[in-house]
């Protein structure tokens, strides 16, 4: 038995060693004077300087920036609009279908996914001549789409989670349905919807493929200026970007788990 | 801890009177716990235990959550590994051996059944990790099932079973390997009360017709006392009894013994009386002096308890003609529960006594009503005298 | 958090049957309802007929640059309906399209075993803990999640590549003497698929390696299994639905992966997600792309089926 759990120990440590290893390397070289990104040339934070000096980075920041957080807030409303249709409306002619379209953006291949978005764009614009152009505005539908399917799932997941009777009570104390999704039901997936909105954040922020299928000439966002720049190789610029991308996130964790358990910890003390 | 000199050996029980119990001949023991201590971190689990069980036995640990009775149980089938002393099973001392190789088996309290195999591969399992293959495992499979009467549910998932045929297959599936020594965690626990008492005597003929050596972990002081050949009654990691069921009912040897196992009244006094074959206790609680029948050791004057069974207990209007084990009060309670009545009876020190009356006659629950002043009063070989 | 928990958590599936909406016909309910639907309708459904149609025309040099599938002129009376298999034949007929499936489906299909075998001891690790432990683990495994997945690909280009971390220490230490080729090779492209799809992997075992009773291993064990036998006999069947529905997790998009071959692999590392970007983008031939697309999505109806199908057991038990 001891044995088993030491081997365990050992294959899962080494599984987080693989999944931190190259994140560690990274921001440990972000910090490495020499130009060469291998030779290691003392500390500095010269890469942090010439990243803030790069235009093209800071303005394709912004507008990713812009785009991932429209989107998140778009994509919450209508994921949670198909989460709570899912999970509460009990069976209705079409359920399937629309679980069905929830399910797949989640698996779909992103090529599949971009070229097609582009391919209806290109249809509509030559049929009623909208949308004109692509750019911004296409950027934020193609996001949307997908990242709606993820606000839904978890949404959905939170909903079959909970105790229905909390909704059945508050219609038995009159609350009508709009007022009981409102005053009930919202309050109760908070939760759910707050972290779809930074998955949906996130996704956004971080997708290259969907982006430049659909984004018009003059519109790169950080994903694809990135993209770039490392398929020549090794920049210690992006290596900074990437720092403070890891720095922002894993502070955000850290916040989020925070706040949980000391959720967790009030809901345990008993009848306060 | 052995019991107080007492009746005839062969008239205990009818299970053992055809021949004299092992535990009472010069046999070897068949398991040997010596000085057995589990740690958790600082939490004593099991306490420096030594305990002998015998070949054909049914021995039952009883205890409640966190006496350490699962945590023994689990000792001997090799889950955990006691931090000192050793357990020696047919002579061999077990330490080191796995699970696995060990020739024991245990009975799960959540039954443990493998949600993913039918009935009769589960019962097969242990079989086939021995290399029987074919024929032979179908064979033994179908003889156990017959036993445990789920024959015809062979094809089924756990899942697909009720509570009662699940723990069949469990008992099942544990008793395939014919183990030298079979462990069973809380075996009636998950059942509802009618089919624990049809499947308690089902367990005791089982275990008659295999000759397997039984040790019953529960927490159920009725299950224990018709089950077991004998009772270790456990509490905070010690065997505080070890006795017939029998014995640990009329003789505890401890007011933790005489409460865990039924109900008891107690009465705390000052011993007056100390001979070999009767002890006198006065005491104020109970209004008078209190006698027994047999000889304790203990110190002069020091403060002992009376223990009674409250259906040893006389009611009656009238006082009763003897002087000791006789107490006046008023009828504060009465609970008719059918088969009999249970009786609170407040003394005049405020102590309340609890008294139960077969209901002997359809009359008979109303003979007392709310108020009434009664005499309570019992023989001297009703009650003992408990000096921890 | 549980975005990851992806699509197994519905029970709608379950509990479906046939029932007309109109009976109950309530307009605050329907446009609830019908404003996700027609949005997905749209922008996902309706783009894969457009695929399709395209897919049926041939490249042009216009704008759009292809051929339209129904012409038509009023003024001369005629309607002309063009369908084009070209694009369908040359696919089956080039041996490059043919292997740049077969090779994804292989690179895919690799990059999950060993995704698999990567996330099983984090995920039964996890499952094995308690509390605040088992707490700070899942947020070890989902943490990398949230930071760029491009990012993350490019971090271990600067482990792999040829004068990278990687090849410098074991120089250092003497047990290479010439630098290790790993960058653009098949195997940076599947330690590239393995490291970003793992959290895909891990959270689904976690899920059904959680469920499991302890007590099973301890019964089997009792019964005469040891540790590997009650692996293989117990852990492992009761841990397949999180085993198929991670494996569909990471096959599915690992098979149209473009970022990990174009950034790790090498250009003979051929992968159709690679060849339809290039397609697209170096040779402007959109209904080639469209007539690749279709094929793998063809290829990945049944997977992709097959993970609704284990949403629905799910949802079922």
């Amino acid at each position: 038995m001891k044995r088993r759990s030491l081997f365990l120990n050992i294959s899962a440590g080494l599984g987080f060693l693989f999944l931190y290893a190259p994140i560690i390397a990274l921001v440990i070289y972000s910090f490495n004077a020499s130009k060469l990104v291998t030779v290691w040339g003392g500390w500095s934070l010269k890469w942090y300087a010439e990243l803030f000096r790069n235009d093209q980075i800071i303005d394709a920041a912004l507008l990713s920036f812009k785009i991932a957080f429209i989107t998140a807030t778009l994509a919450v409303v209508l994921g949670t609009m198909a989460g709570f249709v899912l999970s509460r409306f009990g069976p209705f002619r079409g359920k399937m279908i629309l679980s069905g379209w929830i399910s797949a953006p989640l698996v779909m291949p992103e090529v599949i996914t971009g070229l097609s978005l582009l391919l209806l764009f290109v249809a509509m614009e030559a049929a009623f001549g909208w949308p004109a152009g692509r750019g911004t505005g296409t950027i934020i539908i193609a996001h949307t789409t997908f990242c709606m399917a993820y606000v839904a799932v978890i949404v959905q997941a939170r909903l079959s989670s909970m105790d229905e009777s909390l909704e059945e009570a508050a219609m038995d104390l009159g609350a009508k349905p709009s007022s009981l999704f409102f005053l009930v039901t919202l309050p109760l997936i908070s939760p759910a919807i707050i972290s779809g909105w930074l998955l949906s954040f996130t996704l956004s922020l971080d997708d290259l493929v969907i982006a430049s299928f659909v984004s018009g000439p003059g519109n790169s966002t950080l994903p694809m200026v990135i993209f770039s720049k490392v398929r020549l190789g090794v920049t210690p610029e992006v290596n900074a970007l990437a720092t403070l991308m890891i720095l922002v996130v894993a502070l955000g964790v850290i916040g989020a788990m925070y706040q949980m358990r000391r959720q967790a910890r009030l809901l345990a003390q008993p009848d306060n | 801890m052995t019991s107080p000199q007492h009746t005839d050996l062969s008239q205990i029980s009818e299970r053992t009177n055809v021949q004299l119990p092992s535990w009472k001949s010069d046999a070897q023991p068949f398991v040997q716990i010596e000085n057995i201590t589990k740690k958790f971190d600082d939490f004593i689990a099991v306490d420096n235990i030594s305990l002998d069980i015998y070949k054909n036995e049914l021995f039952c640990l009883l205890g409640g959550s966190g006496s350490g009775k699962s945590t023994l149980l689990r000792m001997l089938a090799g889950f955990e590994t006691p931090t000192s002393g050793r357990i020696l099973i047919d002579g061999v001392d077990m330490a080191g051996i796995q699970p696995w190789s060990r020739p024991v088996n245990m009975m799960f309290q959540s039954y443990a059944l493998f949600p993913h195999l039918t009935v009769a591969e589960n019962v097969a399992f242990g079989l086939k990790r021995e290399g029987i293959r074919g024929a032979e495992v179908k064979q033994r499979v179908t003889e156990m099932l017959d036993l445990v009467q789920l024959g015809h549910l062979g094809k089924r998932k756990p899942n697909q079973l009720s509570g009662g045929q699940r723990q069949r297959v469990a008992l099942a599936r544990s008793l395939i390997k014919r183990p030298k020594l079979l462990l069973l965690d809380e075996p009636l626990g998950a059942l509802d009360k009618k089919l624990r008492e049809e499947t308690q005597f089902e367990l005791i003929n089982i275990q008659d017709e295999l000759g397997v050596t039984f040790v019953v972990v529960t927490h159920d002081q009725e299950e224990a006392m018709t089950l077991a050949s004998r009772i270790g009654v456990m509490n905070h990691g010690v065997i505080v009894q070890t006795d017939e069921p029998q014995d640990v009912y009329e003789y505890p040897n401890s007011r933790f013994v005489a409460e865990f196992v039924g109900s008891v009244n107690l009465f705390e006094g000052q011993v007056t009386v100390d001979e070999p074959d009767t002890v006198c206790v006065t005491s104020p609680e109970a209004g008078g002096e209190l006698c027994v029948n047999h000889g304790i050791s203990c110190a002069p004057n020091q403060d002992v308890h009376v223990a009674v069974r409250p259906e040893k207990i006389r009611v009656s209007e009238t006082r009763p003609d003897q002087t000791y084990n006789c107490l006046q009060g008023t009828i504060l309670d009465i609970a008719y529960m059918g088969s009999l009545s249970v009786f609170k009876v407040k003394l005049a020190s405020g102590k309340e006594v609890r008294v139960t009356q077969p209901n002997t006659n359809r009359e008979s629950g109303g003979r007392f009503t709310w108020d009434d002043s009664v005499y309570l009063s019992w023989d001297m070989d009703s009650c003992v005298v408990l000096t921890s | 958090m549980s975005a990851s928990k992806i699509a197994w958590i519905n029970d709608s599936y379950a509990k479906m049957t046939r029932y007309n909406f109109f009976r109950r016909v309530n307009w605050g309910r329907f446009s609830v309802v019908s404003v996700p639907y027609l949005w997905l309708a749209i922008f996902f459904f309706i783009p894969f007929v457009v695929v399709f149609k395209i897919s049926l025309s041939e490249a042009a040099i216009a704008v759009p640059p292809y051929t339209p599938i129904l012409d038509w002129n009023l003024e001369e009376a005629y309607v002309t309906l063009k369908i084009s298999l070209s694009n369908y034949l040359f696919l089956l007929e080039d041996d490059f399209y043919l292997s740049a499936y077969l090779s994804s489906i292989k690179v895919a299909a690799i990059s999950t075993f060993f995704t698999l075998l990567v996330a099983f001891p984090i995920a039964y690790l996890m499952a094995r803990t308690e509390g605040s432990t088992r707490a700070l683990l899942l947020a070890l495994v989902i943490l990398p999640f949230w930071t760029s997945f491009l990012l993350r690909v490019y971090a271990w280009m600067g482990l792999l590549k040829k004068n990278g971390l990687i090849n410098e220490t074991l120089m250092s230490l003497g047990l290479i003497d010439q630098p290790l080729i790993m960058m653009q090779t098949d195997f940076a492209v599947y330690i590239g698929i393995v490291y970003t799809y793992l959290p895909f992997m891990v959270l689904p075992l976690y899920s059904a390696l959680e469920k499991m009773d302890m007590t099973l291993l301890e019964a089997a064990e009792d019964l005469g299994a040891r540790p590997y036998q009650s692996f293989f006999l117990i852990t492992l069947p009761l841990a397949m639905p999180g085993v198929i529905a991670g494996c569909l997790l990471v096959f599915i998009p690992a098979v149209g992966e473009f970022v990990i071959p174009a950034l790790l692999g090498g250009s003979d590392t051929l992968m159709i997600g690679r060849v339809l970007w290039d397609e697209f983008f170096l040779n402007r031939d959109w209904p080639m792309a469209s007539g690749v697309a279709v094929v793998m999505l063809i290829i990945l109806v049944l997977p992709i089926m097959l993970i609704r199908n284990s949403q629905g057991k799910e949802g079922a038990a």
